[in-house]
């Protein structure tokens, strides 16, 4: 299989710009400067990337609502969003570690298909690896006149910042990532209107997800049909998956969009470690429902991950075992999300911390009859449109579904006032 | 308009609003928190959630936010819905996880926004078992109180704090369900609006410090509509009294005027009427000092000296009402009554009243001028003189804003989404003044200058829009730019705004805004010209035409005159302390009716004690010249007395004819109206003490009013029937038809199931936001001219000149301390400046001295100690004092004085 983002990553070492060159690196850019912003646009929208986020929003269509045009508000702003902070998720960490020039190539031809004057790599505050990579390769490209005043002689200009986070989950939301590079609380901001028309600073915004930019100029040197040519599935391209939990071999692979989650989990991933059963995963991070053996055959794809009442996520999945509880699970789950709620809006920061501490008292042996039905409701009061963003939403996701595959579980530690798995 | 169906019902509605601010202007009991009518929606609190459906098929329908959907034309949502009610329910619910259930204890308990969600929503049942947070409060000054853990997370006070009024020292901090709404640390809070928290706050984390020492309920209050007498803007008020203690003021609600919001000094400086400087019983000269003697006693000496006396004068006072204004001008005859301002300000009064008479510019309400699009402020420090006028301010300069979303479909309404797009988009702001003031963090530009050079530049920008106003000579290329940038935005907005006052002590100033605001109609812009009055009756007063003070001064020295009557005023205040001295020993009578000891009555033979606005009722007029009515919120203890009623009581014992027929205020104002036809509207100003709904009087006690029967059962155990109003057509119980009182009637803002002032008011509102239904209280009094020709002023003074060993001294205001009665409230008391002399950074190191260096001032005829303050902003030769504060005599007064190193 022909891979894109990973096809310069063989060991451990990082890409540098001369090898990415010779690699027939930022060729993808020079194609790109020679069509106009609208025709790099209308070939993203033909090749159906889907974004890599975890929303699967159409690339080229998010592109379509930017102003163009001499009348356009200015200046315009792409932002890569870098701030990798779902549990169980490490891909955006691989190509900025690793091979940070595939971001930086796809962001300049992003760049240039809006028009954007600037752009941020908004990178998780832990990333420090990351951040630096970024930085140096801004730096080599800068050096080469991918970036800065008058790229390669097309007269279009762009510069590329790095803008480290502070590590807060809410920042790497689309618009709480703009309130936070604008120095402000990472609370999310109504839509409409979207950033494309007000984003940072008021202004046309375009923000992409690391993954998805860096598909960007093999797209564009390539075609949409060759793109669409790589999946298996109903999406295009490949993709990054990852597993992580008692597999075998933990870890990341670029594969076909549409790789059965069986693939995965058991191919590349080597499967369950001796003297451990599989009882489901998360596909696609922690706010993703739960799956389980039934859906092992299930495409790795958005649509058909819905239809089985999960979402792709971000593509990396989340193993459950048998030696593990799977209350104790949500509960770190919950937790986590209860902490990262921005505090903004009532079902969020008041549901959640409740859900915590009814799984917390669950799983030290002080769950009450009722408990099931209260977490069941917190499920329906923090749905979608519910709350103000998609958090509280998504940290319902593993808690619901929890409910559903692993009920017997949930009863036993009220029954038995205790957590089975603990000695 | 747009049609949309609630419940099944179909209602015509605004389109450009959205579905909260509908269904509650149609009449709804619709639950919310975060949302405000002048702060517009955020979507925090999802309290307002509803139902709403795609079409007559849909019958499952989703969950939107009222407050965050505009009302489409064919929307159909369901309020009732019980996904939707449920869901509003669940929201208190979530909301009351951490809230300490401590209403029993808690000061907002009774008027608590939340206290009626959770019972309008149905939420009962605690099902929470956990632990809930804590948070340690903090001390935020003598204004507001802070409980933090009964937060509910609404962001309301970082909104209104920050967004709405520009303060900078409250924030949010911390996230999930511990954010923290306070300060960086323990300390007064900065900006003079705080005090808004207490209402904007939904519970009771900001609730109101002052009352706290003297805490009474709401429905134990009794209250009555009233008017704010710390400035001249003539904030609508409801202030609240029990047990003949005044326990605080509340907003409101005024449609033009006040909206919302009070400025602190409004809100806090009630406390006076509690003081010990009132003068609660009258006084006679004995033995070289003061006795108390009853009212007969008092009476009799007013009779010994004032019947059959044909040397007397009055002098009346720009915060005291109308109603004894009149009073004392028909005791002494109109040609022995003067006016207790300084002449300067009288001067400039009688000049503003003439322009803005004279036209064409037309004088805008508060609320107009929080929606004009260019603004030049002209000599005036509207921050501190005329505080709740500058908070309008700040939202004018947010009108490229509201453009710019418009231009971006971006409805008006979604505030977040408004300030996002705007950026630091913010109208042309020009403020012009001597020196630094509170408003400096959003002006477009700012010029501190002299006098003399404030008004060329105005002439200049005058001279800019219409070369026919007078041409500026000399004047340096900078002032020249200036005047160009400023005629530019004037002239390019729709709706300009020129705003001055007797600040800076100058005709020239306020004749050149005149120009300015002149020139601005000639060149067709809808221009409104505004200035402000310093005190709460200083138009009424001017309106009224009295002598100037000096000409007072003057009868007594040539001898024409012996016997003074002075109304609520203390001179020390109005000229230089010799002068008064001199005027005030020469008299051979001196009553003095006031309600609070000044300096003044020291040398008076008769002092009679005189009802403040909260024991007294009356009229004053605002700088808009709105004539107002303020109504008596208790009846004082019966040797106190509203002036006018002093007065005419003397006179009809005396057997005077004029005011054989004054029974009360309706027949003092009939008098007026008769006398005096630039007033005579101010009669309108309130219904008749005989008018009734319903056929009873509106009480001023609620209808929860504890404790009647047993209220002096110390005293006595039958009930003593409640004291009669003669005046208004208020009662003084809790008997009576509130639900039919006209606006101006309005004792305070009270409905079923809404039970706080702030989220009450839209039930009296024709549509939330808009104006009071039956209309917003006031008479408008000065109206421009149709078709006025006014020339142009063309008196422009020569450029300021500084003097060797000399400084021009003007009068900064400060909103604490410089205006007399709420200086003797304690919690502005301790906020107030220290005295001091703020002089220029050069001219203090030519002088030798460094900050905090204790000078001697010589001004006026007066000199005192003061320490010095070093200020970049203050020009060259000119020196700033503090306007009054104790101890400087003949500050606010214009004129050249020294500065000498001790």
């Amino acid at each position: 299989m022909e891979k894109l983002l990973t096809r310069n990553i063989s060991n451990g070492q990082r890409v540098d710009i001369h090898s990415y060159e010779k690699a027939g690196g930022y060729e993808g850019l020079r194609k790109a400067l020679k069509l106009s912003p609208q025709e790099i646009t209308e070939t993203i929208k033909k090749s159906n990337l889907r974004g890599r986020g975890g929303a699967g929003f159409p690339t080229g269509l998010k592109w379509s609502f930017v102003p163009m045009g001499p009348d356009a508000p200015r200046p315009k702003y792409l932002i890569a969003n870098a701030d990798e902070m779902e549990p169980g998720t490490f891909k955006d960490r691989l190509i900025l570690e690793r091979d940070p020039h595939q971001l930086i190539e796809g962001m300049i031809v992003a760049s240039y298909a809006i028009q954007a004057d600037v752009a941020y790599v908004f990178v998780r505050g832990e990333y420090v690896a990351a951040a630096g990579e970024a930085s140096r390769a801004i730096a080599e490209a800068h050096d080469r006149h991918y970036l800065g005043k008058n790229v390669l002689g097309s007269g279009y200009s762009l510069e590329i910042y790095v803008h480290k986070s502070v590590g807060r989950y809410m920042c790497g939301e689309e618009t709480g990532l703009l309130n936070a590079l604008e120095g402000r609380r990472a609370n999310p901001r109504a839509k409409p209107p979207f950033p494309q028309t007000s984003g940072l600073w008021g202004k046309p915004t375009i923000v992409n997800n690391v993954e998805t930019l860096a598909n960007i100029h093999h797209i564009v040197s390539r075609g949409p049909d060759w793109f669409k040519s790589l999946s298996r599935g109903k999406d295009s391209g490949t993709k990054l998956y990852g597993a992580s939990g008692k597999v075998k071999r933990p870890g990341l692979w670029e594969l076909p969009m549409g790789t059965t989650i069986r693939e995965i989990l058991e191919e590349h991933a080597g499967g369950m470690r001796d003297g451990v059963r599989f009882r489901g995963l998360l596909p696609g991070g922690a706010s993703t429902d739960f799956l389980v053996a039934q859906h092992l055959d299930v495409p790795m794809g958005f649509d058909e991950l819905q239809q089985h009442g999960s979402r792709l996520g971000t593509g990396t999945m989340i193993v459950l075992d048998d030696q593990t509880c799977p209350v104790g699970m949500v509960w770190n789950l919950e937790h986590f999300f209860a902490q990262e709620s921005c505090g903004w809006c009532t079902p969020c920061w008041s549901g959640l911390a409740w859900a915590e501490k009814v799984l917390k008292a669950m799983e030290f042996g002080q769950g009450q009859e009722g408990d099931l039905e209260k977490l069941e409701s917190i499920c329906r009061f923090v749905a979608p449109g519910n709350t103000f963003c998609a958090l509280a939403p998504g940290a319902a996701e593993p808690l619901q579904s929890a409910l559903k595959y692993f009920r017997e579980d949930f009863e036993r530690h009220i029954r038995e006032k205790r957590c089975p798995w603990r000695k | 308009m747009a049609r949309i169906y609630v419940d099944g019902r179909p209602f015509n509605v605004d389109p450009k609003q959205n579905l909260l601010h509908v269904c509650l202007s149609l009449g709804f009991d619709l639950p919310y928190f975060c949302w405000h009518p002048a702060m517009g929606s955020v979507g925090a609190c999802r309290q307002c959630a509803v139902k709403q459906f795609k079409d007559e098929q849909d019958a499952g329908g989703k969950l939107i936010m009222a407050c965050m959907t505009p009302a489409a034309d064919g929307t159909r949502i369901s309020i009732k819905d019980p996904e939707a009610a449920a869901f509003r329910s669940s929201i208190i619910q979530g909301m009351m996880e951490n809230h300490p259930h401590d209403c029993p204890v808690c000061d907002e308990g009774g008027e608590c926004h939340l206290q009626d969600m959770t019972y309008m929503t149905g939420h009962d049942y605690r099902a929470y078992r956990f632990g809930k947070r804590t948070f340690r409060n903090q001390y935020l000054g003598p204004f507001v109180n802070h409980e933090m853990n009964r937060c509910i997370q609404c962001y309301r006070c970082v909104r209104f704090y920050r967004e709405y009024a520009g303060g900078r020292d409250l924030n949010a901090y911390a996230m999930r369900d511990n954010v923290y709404f306070g300060r960086h640390e323990d300390g007064v809070l900065e900006s003079e609006f705080s005090g808004n928290l207490v209402e904007v706050c939904p519970t009771g984390v900001f609730t109101d410090a002052t009352l706290k020492r003297h805490y009474t309920r709401k429905w134990d209050l009794q209250m009555a509509p009233s008017i704010c007498v710390h400035c001249g803007l003539g904030c609508n008020t409801s202030p609240g009294e029990r047990y003949g203690v005044l326990r605080r003021i509340y907003n409101r609600y005024h449609g033009e005027v006040n909206g919302w919001f009070l400025c602190d000094r409004g809100r806090y400086g009630y406390e006076f009427v509690n003081s010990e400087r009132r003068i609660r019983k009258p006084r006679v000269r004995l033995n070289g000092g003061h006795e108390a003697v009853g009212e007969d006693t008092a009476l009799r000496r007013m009779h010994a000296i004032l019947s059959g006396n044909r040397r007397i004068i009055g002098i009346g006072s720009p915060r005291a009402s109308l109603e004894s204004n009149f009073a004392l001008r028909t005791l002494v005859g109109a040609e022995h009554f003067y006016a207790g301002m300084s002449d300067d300000e009288y001067r400039l009064v009688k000049l503003m009243i003439e322009i803005l008479r004279r036209g064409p510019a037309r004088i805008p309400t508060l609320r107009e001028i929080e929606i004009c699009d260019a603004v030049f402020v002209l000599g005036e420090d509207v921050s501190n003189t005329s505080p709740r006028m500058a908070l309008s301010l700040r939202q004018s300069i947010r009108q490229p804003s509201m453009r710019l979303a418009e231009k971006l479909r971006i409805p008006l309404w979604l505030d977040h989404a408004v300030r996002e797009a705007a950026q630091d988009a913010s109208g042309p702001l020009f403020l012009a003044t001597p020196a630094a003031t509170r408003l400096d963090d959003i002006a477009t530009r700012k010029f501190h200058a002299a006098a003399d050079d404030l008004a060329r530049l105005g002439f200049a920008v005058a001279h800019v829009l219409d070369p026919r106003a007078p041409e500026v000579g000399g004047l340096s290329e900078d002032i020249a730019a200036l005047a160009r940038q400023i005629a530019g935005a004037l002239g390019g907005a729709e709706r300009p705004l020129v705003i001055s006052g007797p600040g800076c002590n100058s005709d020239a100033v306020i004749q050149a805004a005149a120009n300015v605001a002149r020139a601005l109609c000639a060149a067709g812009r809808k221009a409104s010209l505004s200035f402000t009055a310093h005190e709460c009756n200083s138009i009424g007063l001017s309106l009224m035409g009295a002598g100037e003070l000096g000409l007072a001064f003057r009868a007594l020295r040539e001898g024409s005159a012996d016997t003074v009557v002075i109304v609520e005023d203390d001179l020390f205040r109005r000229a230089p302390a010799d002068e008064v001295v001199e005027f005030l020993r020469s008299a051979r009578h001196l009553i003095v009716m006031d309600s609070i000891l000044s300096q003044t009555q020291a040398y008076a033979e008769l002092v009679l004690p005189a009802g403040t606005f909260a024991e007294a009722d009356g009229t004053l007029v605002n700088n808009e010249g709105r004539a107002q009515r303020f109504f008596q919120v208790f009846p004082p203890s019966p040797d106190i007395r509203e002036s006018w009623r002093w007065i005419g009581d003397y006179m009809r014992e005396d057997g005077r004819r004029e005011s054989a027929d004054w029974r009360n205020l309706d027949d003092v104002l009939a008098a007026l109206a008769a006398e005096l036809p630039a007033l005579a509207h101010a009669i309108a100003a309130a219904p008749l003490a005989s008018s009734r709904g319903r056929y009873q009087k509106v009480p001023r006690e609620p209808h929860r009013y504890s404790g009647r029967t047993a209220y002096y059962a110390n005293i006595n155990v039958s009930e003593p029937r409640p004291p009669l109003d003669l005046d208004g057509p208020l009662s003084f119980s809790m008997e009576g038809w509130p639900a039919a009182a006209p606006p101006p009637l309005l004792p305070f803002s009270w409905a079923p199931g809404w039970n706080s002032n702030q989220q009450s008011a839209p039930k009296f509102q024709s549509e939330v936001n808009g104006p009071l239904r039956g209309g917003d209280p006031g008479v408008r009094l000065i109206e421009p001219e149709a078709n006025a020709k006014a020339p142009y002023f063309n008196g422009i003074p020569d450029a300021f000149g500084p003097r060797q060993g000399e400084w021009l001294m003007v009068p900064l205001h400060h909103i604490f301390g410089s205006e007399e009665l709420s200086a003797l409230a304690p919690a502005i008391a301790e906020l107030a400046v220290k005295p001091y002399i703020a002089l220029n950074r050069d001219d203090a190191a030519e002088l030798g001295v460094v900050a905090a260096t204790e000078v001697e001032v010589l001004i006026n005829g007066g000199a005192a100690r003061l320490r010095v303050s070093i200020s970049s902003d203050i020009p060259r030769g000119v020196a700033g004092v503090p306007m009054g504060l104790p101890g400087i005599s003949g500050a606010g007064l214009s004129g050249w004085g020294r500065v000498k190193r001790i």
